[in-house]
Parts: structure tokens; C-alpha cells; sequence
């Protein structure tokens, strides 16, 4: 079904994208243009994992296992099998569904923590391998010779501007399809889950196989990242499957906020622009963030994009005179079942 | 509708509920009282399959349903609300209902379309005026009143179109006009759903009032089951339970 909201979507998805497109004539610069790409592959891999943090209810800390995956997959695809772009992308993104369908099958029967960490376990399980399997995969070396990309319909993308606008059209046609996912019914089936488990049962829904649903789609999408970043640094290195990838993603959540859903790309934008002036101001790089984020941790509460729209909630309720009802300190009603 | 034979759940060595049998009739409105701890939840809980029976069986319209998974039995015609309101606190209350009939329809997991459906919106609709929160329908659910949290959560139960439905102490916490409001409510939606109704209850004026039979747990075990009548003149009812004030008598 098409309704006006999804097509107020796509065309702002067009708009966005001709923007995009035509900044390199206004502004021609290497670094721009190498800043889309990355955060092309940030923004998607952010989005994916706030589809689970933030409207499945599920905080997984091993969602870079998707990332890494995303990368060295395509580019041994590229590589060793010698395949068409488009053959090695839907390639990955089998692959991608298969091991998060493995991986959540067992994850996401456990509670809170044991989900964080047992999801952390499988992403370090998958950063051994890379490390240990040399001949495969260059070991800590990397994947390195570099990615072929042979021409797919009219696409050159050993031309930079076709890698440009590759990756920005990849960004903007994956928050589009994300945004569809959490926009449809299963979107708010996961909504209902996320707020209270137990009462979605209640409802006659299979909460585990609407969570393992939504932790294949996110890691499928996840995986699109790792392709961006596996063509921009034509390779595939073992921190791109760290544990520090899915920190950094959880950053970018809470820089940006979980509840608007552009709220991570926004969070992406922050962390990568401090990223670059940070570590060009001080070799601290580390503390200086760490403050930053505690600052928004201890501060705001939440991301500046769920901020700003709180803020400029508040100030329309107050223009209407009416009182936000949002900001209500309501506890949230207990989950548990009540036994005797 | 509901016949309960045998039925027995102890947690650890602790007897919750120990051989109980009780009979729900078709349309039947019955109210299941007893002391704190006489096993009334863990007795919800069991027929809905939040806890698996040690022994014994649930029948639903001579259908054996214990041992199935909850969204099993809810498919069959069970639905229930919790002691606390068991809600979806940061959804509207719209958002909550249209999702929750997609549940019913098994449209849950459609990835293509947009939520909401067209087709769930008047069902929807219906709900939130069969439970009167038609004017706050666009409240984000935790900014509700407790009595309107409480109506939210049988609105959730009633979307599900339930043949059975099961209702753990709907007026707990609620002051006492606000209890008869959802009293009134309550048994108007049983006379216009013509569901198979049971309610815990501990408010004995409620009881008496409306119930057409009761049922009395005790340590796991029906004490006494029968018309409001007949269960005011039971003798080890007015020991273990009402005391004399609700004896015979005072009608």
C-alpha cells in the first residue's frame, strides 16, 4: 500500500540525493567527498543498529559483527571470486542473513545483558577468525591488493565521483527501506515488543520470531555498511569486525538520539566531524571524546536530535498553551507477570 | 467454554494451586475471590500459559489447551488484563490498539505496508469507543490516568475478540467512584460481547454485586463455588473469608 507518507519519504530521499549529487560541483573537495562515503557507510550501519536498540528494544554491543562480515565478505567475493559488483553485494547480504539468522536464533531468547554480551562474543568470534585464518584473509595485515571494481551498468566505481554517488544513493536507498521496515506493521510489532514483551505475548505475537526478524534485517542492512567501507578503502581490515566498531555505532546513537529515526545519521555526522577535528587538534583523541559523550550522557539524557525535538515540541505545546504530556515523569508499568 | 480438571502448579515445595476443578459456563459472569496468596493469579496465569500446569487440564470448548504457548491459547480465545496495567506506554493510545489489531488478524509481521492499516483503522476505532477513551485516543499511553491505564489494557484484551476473557482485579488501586465507572463498564462490555467473563476480585461489594457466580480459593483450592447466594450462607466462606459482615443477611 502507498500512502502519502511513503511518498512524502521517497521524494525527500530524491531531494536529499540531488543534493548530494550536485555538492561536489559547488564544493570540490577530496575530504568532502571522502566524508560522504564514510559517513554513506556509518549512517547505514547506525540506522541498522538503532533498528534494534531503539524500536526492537534489543541492545546488542555486537552489531559490528555485521560490519566486518559486510566487508570481508564483498571484497573476497571482488577478489577471489572475480564477480560483478551487484553478484558480490547480494552475495553479502545472503551471508548477512544467514549468520544473523544463526546468531539471533540463539541471542535474542536471552534477557538484556546476556543478549549485549553473548552478541559482543559472537562479533569477537568472528575478529578471531579473520586474525587466525591468514591465507583467507591476510590475518592482522588486512585483506589487502586492493577491491576490483569492474563496471556494472554504466557505474565506474574506480571513478571517485561514481564511488561518491554509489555510496550516497546506497545511503539513501537503505534509510529508505529501514525507515519503510519501522514504519510498517512489523515496525510497530516491534514497537509493542520493545515497550513491554510480555503484554505483546499476551496479544498472540511470537515475540521471539518478530525479534529474530528484526535482528536479520539489521544485520542485513548492517552489512551494507561494511561494503561501503570495503570500497572506500579498497580492502577490509580486522578492526572493521572490533568490538570498537560497535562501540563506535552506539555513540553515534547516543550522540544522535534513538527516537527520531534520522536521529543516528545525525549522530553519525557528530561523531565523525569531531573524529576528524579532534584527532587533528590532540593526540588524546580517546579522552576528549569520552568527555563529549559523557557531557551528553549526564546533560541532555539523550541524543541532541531527540533534544532539539523535545525542545521544539515543548515550544508548540507552549505556543497552544497546552500542557506536554510527553514529559510526564510517569514510571513505566512493570513487564512481569504478577504471580501470587 | 472453560473447564478446569485437576489442575495443579507448585513452585519448588511450595502448593500454589493443588487440584483445582471449576466449570465456566458459555456467557457466564463469575468472580473469583479469596485471601492473599490463594494461588487466583498463578490460576490466570496457568490457563493463559504464562506458567505451565504441573498436572491436570484446561479445556476450551473440549479442547485440551494446557501445555500450549500463550499466543496459542490467545488464538484460541483466551485474552486477559493484568493486576497492573500491562500497557504499551510509549505508544498512543491509537497507536497501541491499531497495532494490537493487526496482531489479531495476524498482520503483524507485514513488512510492505504502512502502518496503519486501512482496514484495522474502524476496528480500532470501535475499541477505543467501547471503552471510552475516544478523547484520548492520541495520548501517549504512560501520561494516562491509572483508571484509563487499566481500561487501555481490557481494550487490549478486547481487540482480540477473546471467548474467554480473564480480568486480574480491574478496579485494583482505583478510588471508589472510579471503581463503579469501570465496574459499569466492565459489565456492559460482558452483556454486549457475550464472552465467557472472570474476574479476581477483592472489593465484596463489587462481587456481590455483579457476579452471577463465585468462585472461592483457598490455599490453592476451591473452597466454595456457586450463586452469590448460596456462597454468602457458606459456612467455611464466612470463616475463612467474608467474616459475619457479609453473611446472610445484609443483602
Amino acid at each position: 500500500m502507498r500512502t502519502s507518507s511513503t511518498r512524502r519519504d521517497c521524494l525527500l530521499a530524491l531531494i536529499v540525493f540531488a543534493l548530494i549529487a550536485v555538492l561536489p560541483m559547488l564544493w570540490p573537495s577530496r575530504g568532502m567527498s571522502d566524508f560522504v562515503i564514510r559517513l554513506a557507510a556509518f549512517g547505514i550501519f547506525a540506522t541498522s543498529l538503532n533498528m534494534l536498540v531503539g524500536y526492537a528494544g534489543l541492545e546488542s554491543f555486537g552489531h559490528g559483527l555485521f560490519f566486518g562480515l559486510g566487508a570481508y565478505s564483498f571484497a573476497l567475493a571482488m577478489q577471489r571470486l572475480g564477480t560483478s559488483i551487484p553478484a558480490a553485494l547480494v552475495l553479502t547480504l545472503l551471508l548477512s542473513v544467514v549468520v544473523a539468522g544463526i546468531v539471533g536464533a540463539i541471542c535474542v531468547r536471552l534477557k538484556e545483558i546476556y543478549f549485549a554480551f553473548l552478541t559482543l562474543a559472537f562479533q569477537m568470534l568472528l575478529h578471531s577468525l579473520i586474525i587466525a585464518w591468514t591465507p583467507l584473509t591476510g590475518g592482522d595485515q588486512g585483506l589487502t591488493g586492493g577491491v576490483p571494481r569492474p563496471p556494472f551498468l554504466g557505474i565506474r566505481l574506480d571513478q571517485p565521483y561514481h564511488l561518491y554517488l554509489f555510496s550516497a544513493g546506497l545511503l539513501v536507498l537503505c534509510l529508505l527501506g529501514m525507515r519503510h521496515i519501522v514504519q510498517s506493521p512489523f515496525g510497530y510489532t516491534l514497537r509493542l515488543i520493545r515497550d513491554n514483551p510480555a503484554r505483546a505475548t499476551s496479544l498472540g505475537i511470537n515475540v521471539w520470531a518478530m525479534r529474530l526478524a528484526a535482528f536479520v534485517i539489521a544485520g542485513a542492512f548492517g552489512s551494507i555498511g561494511g561494503v561501503v567501507m570495503s570500497l572506500f578503502v579498497s580492502g577490509a581490515f580486522p578492526d572493521f569486525a572490533y568490538w570498537t566498531i560497535s562501540g563506535e555505532a552506539i555513540f553515534m546513537i547516543m550522540l544522535g538520539g534513538t527516537t527520531l529515526f534520522l536521529g543516528p545519521v545525525a549522530g553519525a555526522v557528530m561523531l565523525l566531524v569531531l573524529n576528524d577535528v579532534v584527532t587533528k587538534l590532540t593526540e588524546h583523541y580517546g579522552l576528549v571524546l569520552g568527555l563529549i559523550i559523557l557531557l551528553f550522557a549526564l546533560g541532555l539524557r539523550k541524543g541532541l536530535a531527540d533534544y532539539l525535538a523535545e525542545l521544539w515540541r515543548a515550544r508548540s505545546a507552549q505556543r497552544l498553551a497546552m500542557p506536554l504530556p510527553a514529559a510526564a515523569p510517569f514510571a513505566a508499568p512493570s513487564n512481569k507477570l504478577s504471580g501470587e | 467454554m472453560l473447564l478446569i480438571e485437576n489442575l495443579s502448579k507448585s513452585f519448588g515445595g511450595v502448593v500454589a494451586i493443588s487440584d483445582l476443578n471449576l466449570n465456566f459456563t458459555p456467557g457466564s459472569l463469575t468472580a473469583v475471590i479469596g485471601p492473599n496468596g490463594a494461588g487466583k493469579t498463578t490460576f490466570f496465569n496457568l490457563i493463559m500459559g504464562s506458567l505451565l500446569p504441573d498436572k491436570g487440564r484446561i479445556l476450551l470448548g473440549g479442547e485440551n489447551i494446557a501445555g500450549l504457548s500463550t499466543p496459542e491459547i490467545v488464538r484460541r480465545g483466551i485474552a486477559r488484563a493484568f493486576q497492573i496495567a500491562s500497557i504499551f506506554p510509549s505508544l498512543t493510545v491509537r497507536e497501541a490498539l491499531l497495532a494490537a489489531v493487526n496482531a489479531q488478524r495476524r498482520q503483524h509481521a507485514k513488512l510492505l505496508a504502512r502502518f496503519p492499516l486501512a482496514a484495522s483503522r474502524d476496528r480500532a476505532e470501535e475499541i477505543i469507543e467501547m471503552v471510552g477513551l475516544a478523547m484520548k485516543a492520541d495520548m501517549v499511553s504512560r501520561s494516562l490516568s491509572h483508571g484509563d491505564q487499566k481500561l487501555l489494557d481490557i481494550a487490549l484484551a478486547l481487540v482480540l475478540e477473546p471467548r474467554v476473557l480473564l480480568l486480574d482485579e480491574p478496579t485494583a488501586g482505583m478510588g471508589p467512584e472510579e471503581r463503579w465507572l469501570m465496574i459499569d463498564t466492565v459489565h456492559r462490555l460482558w452483556e454486549r460481547q457475550k464472552m465467557t467473563l472472570v474476574f479476581i476480585e477483592h472489593d465484596m461489594d463489587i462481587v456481590f454485586k455483579i457476579a452471577q457466580s463465585i468462585a472461592v480459593l483457598s490455599y490453592g483450592r476451591v473452597l466454595a463455588e456457586g450463586t452469590p447466594a448460596a456462597i454468602r450462607q457458606h459456612p467455611a466462606v464466612i470463616e475463612a473469608y467474608l467474616g459475619s459482615e457479609y453473611a446472610a443477611g445484609r443483602a
